[in-house]
């Protein structure tokens, strides 16, 4: 099942066309889109405007592939729970974010976490259609987590 | 203020992504007394055995709500006492750091490992207010605040 998300918050129907538009062309019938406030919904793909926290995590689980907004709490949960991922930023200049720290953060995003980028529906379409080339996404053993987690344990109780 | 060896915490992060991040810091203070403040209830799951309470989700473009955030987020600190304040963010983090010094708790601020090219406006209010302000990006860090002493990733 391919998930696809675009966050809790605002809509991204450029995403959900996209998505639409490769399993469309694809005939691919296990996707589905959590598409939140969008203009128009999708003619091919199955969809939900918006998910509680269990049902996100649910579909997060059972997800072969979750294409995504850049948000960082959904980066977070794919890194955790090991999955192929592509996200698409939301682009300011679009009209779908207010500034373009999505962009920022999948710039600066580590390579080796594993996360992929697609800018545009032709590279989500060419990443889709090469699944076998998507990693699962993961933040390792992290040694500046355990340096963050060192200081601020030294903080709180010095 | 609590009476025995261990610190009364209070963590504070909305719903979302600055929540995730709180999680994934939360062994730096898993063993102490551990009081957690969110913008939803949901987020209640992760922590089954610490109490969550739930403010009103708002920032600077929603004065009205923000007033609203702000009289829960006292009333979170003047109820719980806490000796040390930890939040990821956002807002409502950023008030229970400024509740939290006026009574004498210590206060760290880590902005979000979303801001990846500049500080969070929060995060360089927090560098004034709170008593360590941190940066998850090296590149970020400045003398004087924030500091960057790791990152979540």
């Amino acid at each position: 099942m391919i998930f696809v998300t675009v966050g809790g918050q605002l809509a991204f129907d450029r995403l959900v066309l996209a998505t639409d538009a490769w399993a469309r062309a694809r005939n691919h019938d296990s996707v589905f889109a959590q598409v939140g406030h969008c203009q128009e919904p999708p003619g091919f793909i199955a969809w939900q405007q918006f998910l509680t926290r269990s049902e996100f995590t649910e579909k997060m689980r059972e997800a072969d592939i979750v294409v995504a907004h850049a948000g960082m709490g959904t980066i977070l949960t794919a890194l955790h729970l090991g999955k192929r991922i592509v996200v698409m930023p939301r682009r300011a200049h679009l009209g779908e974010h207010r500034n373009d720290h999505q962009w920022a953060t999948v710039s600066r995003l580590p390579a080796h976490l594993g996360v992929q980028v697609a800018r545009d529906a032709e590279e989500l379409a060419a990443k889709l259609d090469s699944p076998e080339k998507l990693p699962h996404a993961s933040a390792g053993s992290s040694p500046e987590r355990s340096r963050l987690i060192a200081y601020l344990r030294t903080f709180v109780s010095s | 203020m609590s009476q025995s060896g261990s610190r009364k915490i209070l963590a504070v992060a909305s719903a979302g992504g600055h929540w995730q991040q709180l999680m994934q810091l939360r062994d730096a203070f898993a063993d102490q007394d551990t009081v957690f403040v969110s913008t939803h209830a949901d987020n209640a799951q992760d922590v089954p055995h610490n109490k969550l309470r739930v403010v009103t989700d708002s920032n600077r473009h929603r004065p009205a709500l923000l007033a609203k955030t702000t009289a829960e987020v006292l009333w979170c600190v003047l109820r719980e006492r806490p000796d040390v304040v930890i939040s990821t963010g956002a807002a409502p983090g950023l008030l229970a750091i400024v509740f939290g010094r006026v009574i004498g708790a210590k206060t760290v601020w880590v902005d979000s490992i979303a801001n990846a090219e500049e500080v969070s406006l929060s995060g360089r209010l927090a560098v004034r207010v709170a008593g360590r302000s941190l940066t998850q990006w090296a590149h970020l860090a400045k003398p004087g605040g924030p500091e960057y002493q790791g990152s979540i990733l």
